[in-house]
């Protein structure tokens, strides 16, 4: 896959949810590179900016415009959701959905969810029922079945919550290999050793708006704004 | 007490001697439900999981309607079916009246409700499971309805035994279109209802257990085929 930047402009984005405004209203000119990844505590709207550059979250206001033609941008993404969602099908048969979407020949699809459920780890349990594997299981899936199609933009939104050390290392890496091999991801987070350990570049929430964005290594180390220095100390911030 | 029993005696003799009437009607009374559960849910099925997905502006309206049609009475259906196909009626000219073919447009018209309202429920929960994920692989409504009847194969099929029970069990609507007539629309429920009216009510129960044993055999083959215990918690 050609590994080139990508970009997104969003114009006064705003989010709202029952007269309560969730995210924005926003303006962003924002290029996609390598590893973004989304900071803020609980309620600063990180999953609603995922969704809404997704395209599945409607904007109450605004418009949200990617650097390539927008059906081409959707073709091209793929989003792991907090709680993975497995189709009520066999692991083979999850993995090979996207594919089947796009109308791919037989035979490479089967080479395909070979090749991933071996990337993935889960190989020997690929005629198995997908709802009844383990949560890393399942997540692990998930992220499979998102990089089955090589999108070029891959949205996570907090991958690891609630795993193990072990799942945790094992989806990062998976993560890692997906970025060299030239997928942008944009991932949220509440683990800030993970976000140290994976950004390049992040991107601060709170109440809804974007508080501060800049390269990992400085935000990290000098963060320019009292909210975000509290955030990374680990105070409770509202 | 007497009755009941002999009704039981009847109903296995009747098999045993593999009695040609009852053979008749036994595959005719499955002939007419089974065509009017094929056509009732190439019908229902979709409109009911296209009903869970879409939103428009009179959609409760529709559910609620829906539901409503659940509980039309058989006589009326079958009134109504009579008129349209009477000679004076619009399709009156089509000769279909006192036949197997208008036993099972009546019959279409009773389970289709039945069947396109236990889908939307089922289609509505596995919407909103599957929601976020089939927006996010820019699926269109066409793959959205596949994959959920796919996946909601067992519990629609569930629906499908409800229509087909009711299907087979009904008596009034195709009394009414069908005439109860020898060797062309008698059929078990029709049959037992005559035989009730002539006081033979031997063989009304012969033939009534006859309809529930074949109501349960059709019911667990389809549980067989589709493995629904084995693979029940999917």
């Amino acid at each position: 896959m050609v590994n080139y930047p990508i970009s997104f402009s969003l114009d006064s984005v705003s989010v709202k949810r029952r007269g309560k405004s969730v995210l924005g209203p926003l303006s962003l000119d924002f290029k996609v590179d390598g590893f973004t990844i989304v900071l803020g505590p609980n309620g600063a709207g990180k999953t609603t900016f995922l969704k809404v550059l997704h395209g599945v979250e409607r904007v109450s206001y605004g418009t949200v415009k990617w650097s390539i033609p927008d059906a081409k941008a959707r073709q091209s993404q793929a989003y792991v959701f907090q709680s993975p969602i497995m189709l009520r099908r066999s692991v083979r048969q999850n993995l090979a959905y996207p594919l089947q979407l796009v109308g791919m020949d037989r035979a490479e699809i089967t080479t395909r969810v070979v090749e991933w459920a071996q990337k993935i780890g889960l190989q020997d349990v690929l005629d198995f029922p997908a709802p009844r594997l383990s949560g890393g299981e399942q997540q692990k899936l998930a992220l499979g079945r998102a990089l089955i199609r090589t999108p070029q933009v891959l949205f996570l939104d907090e991958p690891c919550a609630n795993l193990d050390g072990r799942s945790t290392r094992e989806i990062e890496e998976l993560l890692k290999n997906a970025t060299q091999a030239g997928t942008h991801i944009i991932m949220t987070t509440h683990d800030l050793g993970q976000a140290r350990r994976l950004a390049g570049r992040v991107l601060f929430f709170l109440n809804g708006a974007l508080h501060e964005q800049g390269n990992a290594s400085e935000f990290f180390i000098a963060p320019s704004t009292s909210e975000a220095r509290a955030f990374l100390n680990g105070d409770i911030i509202e | 007490m007497n009755e009941i029993w002999a009704g039981i005696q009847e109903a296995f003799w009747l098999i045993i001697i593999l009695d040609s009437d009852l053979i008749e009607i036994t595959v005719r009374s499955l002939k007419v439900s089974f065509t009017a559960l094929v056509v009732a849910s190439a019908l229902a099925l979709p409109f009911g999981t296209w009903l869970a997905i879409r939103r428009f502006r009179y959609r409760r309206v529709t559910i609620a309607a829906l539901n409503a049609l659940m509980g039309l009475p058989p006589v009326v259906v079958g009134l109504i079916v009579y008129l349209l196909l009477s000679r004076s009626g619009p399709f009156g000219v089509l000769g279909l009246l006192f036949t197997p073919t208008a036993m099972i447009v009546a019959q279409v018209i009773i389970i289709t409700p039945l069947i396109a309202s236990i889908t939307h429920q089922a289609m509505r929960e596995l919407w909103s499971e599957y929601h976020d994920l089939l927006i996010s692989l820019n699926t269109s409504k066409r793959q959205r309805v596949a994959a959920l009847i796919w996946d909601g194969r067992r519990t629609l099929m569930t629906a499908a035994l409800a229509g087909f029970g009711r299907a087979i069990g009904e008596v009034g609507a195709i009394m009414i279109v069908g005439g109860n007539i020898d060797h062309a629309t008698r059929v078990l429920t029709t049959a037992i209802a005559l035989e009730t009216g002539k006081g033979d009510f031997a063989l009304a129960l012969g033939l009534g257990f006859v309809l529930i044993a074949l109501t349960l055999v059709v019911n667990l083959a389809i549980h067989a085929l589709s493995r629904t215990e084995r693979e029940g918690t999917w």
